[in-house]
């Protein structure tokens, strides 16, 4: 399960059909695992059901050239959220909050998230549990009601949803990593779960390996997605290579979202992964936002990609 | 005396301290570089201060893969050092991007 490029590693039988580019993002939509093309308008989004947005890797207190205001594209993000035509039910933002986890950082990166006013649930990113104390800064801030190094899990709408910490523990050589206590509450808290409730996976690293020597995978993901394999619609939205990328596996739908602060190479085409310095003009077309809409029931999960230069 | 003095003081104070009660210490130095330790594997002498040096635009830190050692977040420019006292080949990586990884070896 090894995709090097965009697209790339889906077989014909599960291939994901492209759509349309509808004005702000490429739409595409899942039911029960099996994908299928469909146009998306702006006011269908969360016609029935409900909806929720995804934001990633806002880096805050990032300044290299790369973006040396990170803080204002983050502020760009969350005003075009504000500005969506249907109020998404919650946000969920999939790791690196900071760069560098310093107080002033998690400060400056929650008061401009506040401004959505809307629920937000966090997962970490490795960016964010570099504090003097291993991620207890984290912890302490947004630990509240999760299990463990701050992994959790939620119902809204029908759908069930699991946030997980796969920065915590790394090993030499490794990859991202979830560890036997994450892993062992995942199999309880699926535990007795209907095979039809629609699971939304979060993480930051991605759950399926992209590269594995830039360390763009997780090394135990294969155990997650066993717990997960009877369910008929799981949906994984992950971060951390600031750049989109999907892939369907079975009833699985992979998507990583962009950075709302800098992009980083595609694979293959740098000797390593890093921020990736593009021209001013080009800047806001490669940070965005991710809406997922849910039409209520058991699915479909509609994911739709905005860039902040629409 | 500005407080920056008094520690550049100190450090010195410390330094010529040391030096008296030990060997002349070798300082060696790893360079964090596109996400890779240079060079991935150095031989040095015991007592030899080993200082990792990040140059990229991310942090990288040092952690010993025995779990003893673990730095703070290396910032663009920031050092780690750290004195490899006792011989034997240490294995170590980057706790944020475990698949930079490099080696020790400390000769008696």
């Amino acid at each position: 399960m090894k995709s090097n490029k965009k697209g790339n590693g889906v077989d014909r039988r599960q291939a994901l059909e492209c759509m349309a580019w509808a004005g702000s993002g490429l739409l595409w939509t899942l039911s029960g695992g099996v994908p299928g093309a469909r146009v998306i308008g702006g006011a269908e989004a969360a016609a029935s059901g409900f909806s929720f947005v995804q934001i990633s890797d806002s880096h805050i207190g990032f300044d290299k050239p790369a973006n040396p205001n990170a803080l204002g594209t983050l502020e760009e993000a969350i005003a075009k959220i504000g500005a969506l035509p249907n109020k998404p039910a919650f946000l969920i933002h999939t790791g690196d909050i900071t760069h560098l986890s310093k107080p002033q950082q998690f400060d400056d990166a929650e008061q401009r998230i506040a401004r959505a006013r809307l629920e937000t649930h966090y997962v970490p990113g490795e960016h964010d549990i570099i504090d003097e104390n291993n991620g207890q800064a984290y912890l302490d801030r947004y630990g509240k009601g999760s299990k463990g190094k701050g992994w959790l899990s939620f119902d809204h709408g029908g759908v069930h949803f699991v946030g997980l910490n796969n920065v915590f523990d790394l090993k030499a050589g490794g990859m991202g990593n979830l560890g036997g206590d994450q892993l062992a509450w995942l199999a309880d808290d699926l535990n007795g779960k209907s095979a039809s409730t629609p699971i939304v996976v979060f993480a930051h690293v991605p759950l399926w390996t992209i590269v594995p020597e830039w360390g763009w995978g997780t090394q135990d993901a294969a155990e997650a997605l066993k717990l997960l394999a009877r369910f008929g619609s799981v949906t994984v939205l992950n971060g951390h290579i600031h750049q989109l990328m999907q892939k369907v596996e079975g009833n699985v739908t992979f998507h990583a979202a962009r950075s709302t602060a800098f992009p980083q190479p595609a694979p293959g085409t740098a000797p390593a992964p890093g921020p990736k310095l593009v021209p001013a003009g080009e800047l806001h077309g490669l940070l965005g936002v991710t809406s997922v809409a849910v039409k209520g029931g058991r699915g479909p999960l509609a994911i739709a990609d905005s860039s902040l230069a629409g | 005396m500005t407080r920056s003095a008094f520690r550049l003081l100190s450090l010195a104070t410390a330094l010529v301290v040391l030096g008296g009660s030990s060997a002349r210490a070798e300082e060696t130095t790893i360079a964090i570089d596109n996400f890779a330790f240079t060079p991935a594997e150095r031989t040095v002498k015991a007592g030899t201060t080993v200082r990792f040096v990040n140059h990229d635009d991310i942090p990288h830190n040092v952690v010993l893969a025995d779990g003893k050692v673990r730095s703070k977040a290396l910032d663009t420019d920031d050092s780690f050092a750290y004195v490899f006292d006792k011989p034997g080949d240490f294995v170590y990586f980057c706790g944020l991007h475990p698949q930079m990884k490099g080696e020790i070896k400390v000769t008696p």
